[in-house]
């Protein structure tokens, strides 16, 4: 069954249409990425999938469920998951309290002022997993605002991982990286995708890690989708590459 | 290397938790024992029970400022509602110490909740603006409703009731230190029930909001109703002291309501440093202290509260404990 249906959906900010009638559809397992110019509306498009926007017209579909006027939060308990393009950490707590916070939420503990010795041991065990999967235990006690870009990118993704989703979106996961990064985040998102069978929907602005990642990709250029398919089918596209090389080419 | 940094990581962790076991024994060694030292340093007994209550107040403050990231303005406003509601029920309904804290707690943290519920969505500037209407309508309320509360002159006419024991009857209306004590015990449970929040999943929560409200919104915690939640609870603990600090005077006073009071309890918690925990009851202590020692050789003692507040902002952005903390640990 398709996990992700996005039908028509179009955000209108006054007169400027960002995001203009744009459908997708994603199956469990899959790897999508979805590129495009600057300013093709690609974080937008992902904000009304996560809710953080609502569209102006179109529907989205979640596993069935139309949660097109759900509260981040409702799309989060339901199993969607996400990243920021500029990385949303807790700066001021360590690797471990980021995720610790992001494990008692996915276990409906978000509530309780008291954890037994049991669920405590669970809680712990599990960030230690999430700590141990991302190459951050060295890390582990150290506030995540003083690490290097990539540890806090990665712990924002294990953050995403610990709420157990079914989708995860990723916004430009390795924006502002270098090259060494780059390919330890890719890497990550690859094992995760590979070990775990996760759907992952990714925006990138780096064409190595496309090609690299992803089943199939998506192409928006001001709005609007211009091409859909597997990565041999975008790279000959001539429309793909009119729109990122310019009119001349 | 993997070996030394294992090993580094617990040895830190233990001395951190020497150093912070070693700094509740002082603080609570300090409080226990104030009717006994604090005459010798020029201080009397019931400034330290000042101390207490309105430390409580700064804490409850802080509990949401320091720890939730949401700065209200108008928190007096229920402070002094649990003045007036301890004071208003040992006038006219029973002459009972406890009941009459309850009652005050019950009236301050129950209206602080229903309005809370108005106002969780807002944030930042909007927030504070709008609690600091809420206060000035208790204000205006308390101060022109003379017949009930005895307008600008304040509520007078009880007086805190003998704490009946059961088996003995302890008189805190007189005997100072006894009444410390008593105060002392409350202010213990407060504190004790505040921390043991703090150290909760549901604690964890107020840092995740504080840090950064749309990762906390995006792990799926309801932000609005977290912070409602923190700021009922902070309102009751608010109260709580508010009725207390009712007992202290046997006088509740319009302008325990006003926004003023509200920007000391800020204050309080500003300059003991709002980060830590036991932050505002040092900011309290330094308060009350310089404003019970600056008030009897001028009037304008507040010049000089805001003198120092002005250079623990500038040059402490951790407050006063946060730089004692970093002077013992360097």
């Amino acid at each position: 069954m398709t996990l992700l249906r996005v039908e028509n959906a179009s955000k209108k900010f006054g007169d400027l249409v960002a995001v203009d009638g744009v459908s997708m559809t994603v199956e469990p397992g899959e790897l999508r990425a979805v590129i495009g110019p600057n300013g093709a509306g690609k974080t937008t498009f992902f904000n009304l999938i996560s809710g953080f926007l609502t569209p102006s017209s179109g529907r989205i579909v979640f596993d069935g469920e139309d949660v097109t006027k759900l509260l981040p939060a409702r799309r989060v308990w339901r199993g969607m998951a996400r990243t920021f393009q500029i990385t949303e950490v807790f700066p001021e707590l360590t690797a471990r309290e980021n995720l610790r916070i992001a494990v008692e939420v996915a276990s409906g503990y978000r509530l309780k002022t008291w954890l037994s010795r049991d669920a405590d041991g669970e809680v712990r065990a599990r960030v230690v997993d999430l700590l141990d999967m991302s190459g951050l235990v060295d890390k582990a006690d150290r506030l995540v605002g003083e690490l290097a870009h990539g540890d806090q990118r990665a712990t924002e993704i294990m953050m995403a991982l610990a709420l157990r989703p079914r989708l995860l979106l990723l916004d430009e996961p390795t924006a502002g990286m270098g090259d060494k990064e780059t390919y330890d985040i890719t890497q990550l998102i690859r094992k995760l995708h590979k070990n775990q069978n996760l759907t992952i929907v990714l925006i990138e602005h780096d064409m190595r890690v496309v090609f690299h990642l992803a089943d199939r990709i998506m192409v928006l250029a001001e709005g609007a989708m211009l091409a859909e398919g597997t990565p041999q089918e975008i790279a000959a596209n001539e429309a793909v590459q009119t729109a990122y090389l310019g009119k001349a080419a | 290397m993997t070996a030394a940094v294992d090993k580094a990581a617990p040895v830190a962790a233990n001395r951190e938790r020497a150093r912070s076991l070693a700094m509740l024994a002082a603080i609570w060694g300090v409080l226990a024992l104030a009717p006994f030292w604090m005459p010798y340093l020029g201080g009397y007994t019931a400034l330290g029970t000042r101390v207490l209550v309105l430390g409580l107040g700064a804490m409850a403050v802080n509990f949401l400022l320091g720890f939730t990231g949401v700065l209200s303005f108008g928190h007096a406003a229920w402070f002094g509602l649990g003045a007036y509601g301890c004071g208003l029920f040992l006038k006219f309904i029973a002459h009972s110490t406890p009941l009459s804290i309850v009652a005050g707690t019950l009236l301050g943290g129950v209206m602080g909740a229903i309005l809370g519920a108005l106002i969780v969505r807002r944030r930042g500037v909007y927030f504070a603006m709008v609690t600091i209407a809420f206060g000035q309508v208790f204000y205006y309320i308390a101060f022109q409703w003379s017949s009930l509360t005895g307008g600008d002159d304040g509520l007078r006419g009880f007086q805190r009731a003998p704490l009946d024991l059961g088996f003995t009857t302890v008189d805190i209306l007189y005997n100072s230190t006894a009444f410390y004590y008593f105060v002392l015990i409350c202010f213990a449970a407060a504190a004790a029930v505040m921390g043991f929040i703090l150290r909760s999943p549901f604690g964890r929560t107020m840092l995740a909001i504080r840090e950064n409200e749309r990762r906390a919104r995006f792990l799926g915690i309801p932000i609005e109703l977290h912070i409602w939640i923190v700021f009922t609870l902070s309102c009751f603990f608010m109260a709580f002291a508010g009725s207390l600090y009712a007992l202290v005077n046997n006088f509740a006073d319009p302008l325990g309501l006003h926004y003023s009071q509200s920007g000391n309890f800020v204050i309080m918690a500003v300059l003991g440093g709002m980060r830590k925990f036991w932050g505002p009851l040092l900011g309290a202590a330094v308060f009350v202290v310089l404003q019970d020692y600056v008030s009897s050789l001028t009037v304008n003692w507040q010049f000089f509260i805001g003198l120092l507040f002005v250079v623990v902002v500038l040059f402490f952005p951790r407050g006063l404990l946060g730089f004692f903390q970093q002077r013992v640990q360097s």
